[in-house]
């Protein structure tokens, strides 16, 4: 088998064992880049050479005897909305073209750490509004399994690059689906940690209450070891979380849901959802009984109201995270001609800057925030959001996860919904109550939809810091559906 | 036209509030590592975290929230048991974030109060809030007249100060103070400066800007019981320019009011030459500055027992201090009042720590040195003397070896760089004349030289001897103990005093 369809767990041990070194693995993967690069454009920045120098430097740091992580020489797609020194940062903003940070991201100084190697920067709708990188600045990634279909998004060129065997792993931000949702329509593994779990320090902000760094892969194993890797208290991040994580490497290899309590959300699912994503998603469900979980509806009725609190509170923190992009320090700068203000240079600058969705956003936001409509949106917003946290709570007083499609339909086709941001906001309708309550949840495939033949995704959802019970039904799934199928879900992909 | 302040205060009532930013003196910055050492070249205090760098994240200084609560205690305050902070949203060149870390709602500390004393009375100013927030960068504007941004050429900024913890002391509105408004304005002002000092928490340094305040005035008609528009004066730099805005705004609101005309609601800017305020941006148009709770910051919730421990360990406070000392010295309440003012307790207390006795420690500051710090408008403390070099001038005056004169020669040396109190000496040849063959000899030419006065004291008439004495002090470059010279002479004209 080719090294570009082997999984990370498997590059990790031959690395390790000296039978392939991090430089052959990483070129085979630049290869592959070249040959399907064209059609899918997973990523906006590759670098042959630098990728080159960091696999050669873990082959050397290997040698020397140096002990590092399972992953140690594994390349990663790594999204560009994390900062890198030696690779420039955009976020896929005009704003940001070109801009070459001077530090990295700690999720990128952990990737480092342990000794993965970044094959390039990938493609994302721009500061990660989206669900499809149509409103990506720069180009539209497309779906490995049809090239005329949306990758997901906000992550979907990381999404893509695992999908097209590109990478083995990759980083995403999941900030109301921007993980979960993209790995469901390209049929891979997309994990959203427990909020606080996994450091933004360095993750170009979108909504800071709701943003969290999470990893991409092809199977249930290969994310635990990648969250795993990158994961963890940082001092630079207030928000972060400074407990113990349990381990969900253990958990993804402990493949076993017998006497687990699994609840299935009664508000997620049914009218106005694609017929094949139910089938699938019931087959599923049906599954996980057949391997000795117990299976029961639990109602949270606020969940409908998610999506509503969601589009209040992350354009308003958007609106102001991103009133730091005004051409005095780095960036885009419009109009500094000598005769303009600063005032002036700003305005111009931030209308060039910035794509259509980024400024309904901030607008949205700013609204939102105003003097005289604070309490009736920000402010109840946050209270829909204290609601939701509190339904969650009492489900897990039943059960032990909640599941759920992670999307209402398949992908859709590039250009279906640019001109209807409801209808794209509802691509996000499961995936958000997550974000909302900081829970974990993830995305496993769980088989192709009949009418269109595209993936399907099952989302399990576990309390804060219970990531360990997403992977441990994830790779129970993941058993079970690949002995059905004779191998994993990619493998029915068209070849590019 | 502004009215002059007695016939503004016979018309008006005026009513104070008063924000103060004091510049914490940690060693970092509020939400970063970066140093926050005054004067460093522009830009090199800087990180990804206070220029805003895309993805960069603010992390709180505890110590800053330590030197908030303990400044909170001092001021009589309760300590919020938990609290955010919140984004105060606004576009502008030298605020790297485009919003300012601050509170809203929530303050760390609320409702404490501070007594201060004026003219013998005790005046209560009630403090409303004190929070925690970040500086912004500074903007230098660069061409133009007025060295504001309208106008300017182009500015520059020095992101040095961005993100230097600040925090904001306001006050309720203070009625009541009539006629002593100023007064009162720089007795608070002067108050928190010296609790600040103690508490160790800032260096309250008024010209590096590390106080500053923003005065707010409003004046209602005598006898009315509803509150008039206030103006808000900003950048009042120095205790001077307290009272000083105070007193101008009050003759220039009543100005406006006696002609029939209304008070805008306004930012005022102080401007130091002329003692004088002129109008800024109008409140009308204020800004909605979209407060929300900072989302990148988890909430403050001290420990109580840590609060507890906190309050248990404040330093002696100065009001308290201040009643001990004048316990201490003897001194009067007015003496005591005029220390205050001139900000000159911490020199008498050295001076009388190094073996100066406290009247005359307090003499010298309060006297000659006063006068030469007005003179030359230098605050009292920054003047070339040491509390050592003054005691050191009275141990010379009471062992005799100077006068009063010579001793005010000899600071005037000290201040002057000619070096220490011994040295001027030295270098001056400032000792008294002891020599009693030299004094004898020099009355002997004075009295041959007055023969007249000479006479008149021969003849009884003792305050005759005032001018011979005289005369001997200026043959004597004032070097003769005056005192021994009366004797003398006295005793040559057979005579006694």
């Amino acid at each position: 088998m080719s090294l570009i369809r082997k999984t990370a767990a498997e590059l990790g041990s031959m690395i390790a064992a000296g039978e392939v070194s991090s430089v052959e693995v990483a070129e085979a993967h630049l290869d592959r880049m070249t040959e399907v690069e064209p059609k899918v454009k997973a990523f906006l920045h590759v670098d042959r050479e630098t990728t080159i120098a960091q696999a050669r430097a873990v082959d050397t740091r290997l040698r020397a005897g140096e002990r590092l992580g399972p992953l140690a020489g594994v390349p990663i797609a790594h999204k560009d909305i994390f900062t890198t020194r030696d690779m420039p940062t955009t976020a896929a903003s005009m704003i940001l073209e070109g801009w070459r940070p001077p530090y990295d991201a700690t999720v990128t100084k952990r990737l480092r750490e342990a000794g993965l190697v970044i094959l390039g920067k990938t493609n994302l709708d721009e500061f990660a509004m989206g669900s499809s990188t149509e409103n990506s600045a720069f180009h539209t990634t497309c779906n490995p399994w049809d090239l005329t279909k949306v990758p997901g998004g906000s992550s979907g060129g990381s999404s893509a690059a695992v999908a097209a065997y590109e990478a083995p792993l990759s980083t995403g931000t999941d900030t109301g689906g921007s993980i979960r949702q993209p790995a469901s329509v390209t049929g891979i593994v997309g994990m959203k940690p427990t909020y606080g779990g996994s450091s933004r320090y360095g993750l170009i902000a979108f909504a800071s209450s709701l943003d969290t760094p999470g990893p991409f892969a092809r199977t249930v194993l290969d994310a635990a070891l990648l969250q795993e890797a990158f994961s963890g208290h940082d001092a630079m991040d207030s928000t972060s979380i400074d407990a113990p994580v349990p381990s969900v490497v253990e958990a993804a290899r402990h493949a076993d849901v017998a006497g687990m309590r699994i609840g299935v959300v009664k508000e997620l699912g049914g009218d106005g959802y694609q017929p094949g994503v139910l089938a699938r998603y019931n087959e599923a469900v049906q599954l996980l009984e057949s391997l000795g979980a117990k299976v029961v509806e639990v109602s949270c009725p606020s969940f409908t109201t998610a999506l509503y609190a969601y589009y209040l509170i992350a354009p308003s923190e958007c609106s102001s995270n991103l009133a730091r992009f005004d051409a005095m320090r780095y960036g885009l700068r419009v109009g500094d001609d000598g005769t303009r203000s600063a005032e002036e240079v700003m305005a111009l600058t931030r209308a060039a800057g910035f794509g259509p969705e980024v400024k309904r956003r901030i607008m949205l936001g700013t609204y939102a925030l105003s003097s005289g409509y604070y309490d009736a949106y920000y402010g109840q917003a946050q209270k829909v959001r204290t609601v939701i946290s509190r339904e969650f709570e009492a489900a897990y007083q039943q059960v032990d996860v909640l599941v759920s499609p992670t999307t209402p339909t398949t992908a859709f086709a590039i250009g279906e919904r640019v001109d209807d941001p409801m209808a794209m906001y509802l691509a996000d309708l499961c995936t958000i109550p997550s974000n909302l309550a900081g829970n974990a949840a993830i995305s496993v495939p769980c088989g192709l939809a009949e009418e269109d033949g595209l993936p399907v995704g099952l989302q399990i959802m576990a309390p804060v810091l219970a990531d360990d019970r997403c992977y441990r039904v994830g790779a129970a799934v993941e058993q079970a559906l690949e002995s059905r199928w004779g191998g994993p879900l990619l493998k029915e992909a068209p070849s590019l | 036209m502004t009215m002059v302040y007695d016939e503004a205060l016979d018309a008006f009532e005026p009513v104070l509030g008063l924000e103060t930013h004091v510049e914490l003196g940690t060693r970092s910055k509020m939400f970063c590592g970066c140093k926050t050492t005054f004067g460093a070249p522009p830009n090199t205090q800087v990180c990804p975290t206070c220029l805003a760098l895309p993805g960069a994240l603010p992390t709180a200084n505890t110590m800053a929230i330590e030197s908030t609560i303990r400044i909170g205690l001092a001021l009589n305050c309760s300590i919020a048991e938990w609290c955010r902070f919140a984004r105060k949203n606004y576009f502008y060149p030298d605020m790297p974030k485009n919003y300012q870390i601050s509170q809203y709602d929530e303050p760390l500390c609320f409702d404490g109060y501070v007594d201060v004393e004026v003219d013998g009375r005790t005046v209560r100013i009630e403090i409303e809030r004190v929070h925690l927030e970040e500086d912004t960068g500074k903007s230098t504007h660069v061409g133009g007249a007025t060295g504001r941004i309208h106008g300017a050429d182009y500015s520059i900024v020095d992101y040095n100060r961005a993100g230097i913890p600040l925090v904001e002391i306001v006050t309720k509105p203070i009625p009541g103070t009539d006629r002593l408004a100023p007064e009162v304005a720089r007795a608070y002002v002067t108050e928190l400066r010296e609790i600040m000092r103690s508490l160790g928490v800032s260096d309250v340094r008024m010209e590096e800007g590390s106080l500053r305040c923003d005065v707010n005035v409003s004046l209602m008609p005598r006898g009315a019981s509803e509150w008039g528009t206030r103006t808000e004066t900003k950048n009042v730099n120095s205790l001077r320019s307290v009272e000083r805005a105070v007193r101008s705004e009050i003759e220039r609101q009543a100005g406006v009011l006696a002609d029939g005309g209304k008070i805008v609601q306004e930012t005022r800017h102080f401007h130091e030459d002329t003692g004088t305020t002129t109008s800024g941006r109008s409140k009308e148009e204020a800004q909605d500055y979209r407060y929300f709770p900072e989302p990148d910051l988890v909430p403050i919730a001290p420990d109580p027992a840590w609060v507890a421990e906190l309050k248990a360990a404040l330093p002696e406070l100065p009001s308290v201090r201040r009643k001990r000392l004048q316990a201490e010295w003897g001194l009067s309440d007015l003496d005591m009042q005029a220390m205050h003012n001139a900000d000159a307790f911490d020199l008498v207390e050295a001076t009388v720590a190094a073996g100066a006795p406290p009247a005359d420690a307090r003499k010298w500051w309060m006297g000659e040195l006063a006068r030469r710090a007005n003179e030359t408008g230098t605050p009292l403390a920054d003047l070339p003397i040491t509390p050592a070099d003054i005691a050191r001038v009275t141990e010379l005056v009471a062992s005799g070896a100077l006068n009063d004169k010579l001793a005010r020669e000899v600071l005037e040396g000290v201040l002057a760089g000619e070096g220490t109190p011994d040295e001027v000496v030295e270098k001056r040849g400032l000792q008294i004349v002891n020599d009693e063959g030299e004094l004898s000899a020099i009355i002997d030419q004075v009295l041959a030289d007055n023969a007249d006065a000479a006479d008149k004291v021969r003849s009884g008439k003792i305050a005759a001897a005032g001018a011979l004495v005289g005369g001997v002090m200026r043959a004597s470059k004032g070097k003769a103990d005056a005192a021994r010279a009366r004797q003398l002479i006295l005793e040559k004209l057979g005579v006694s005093g």
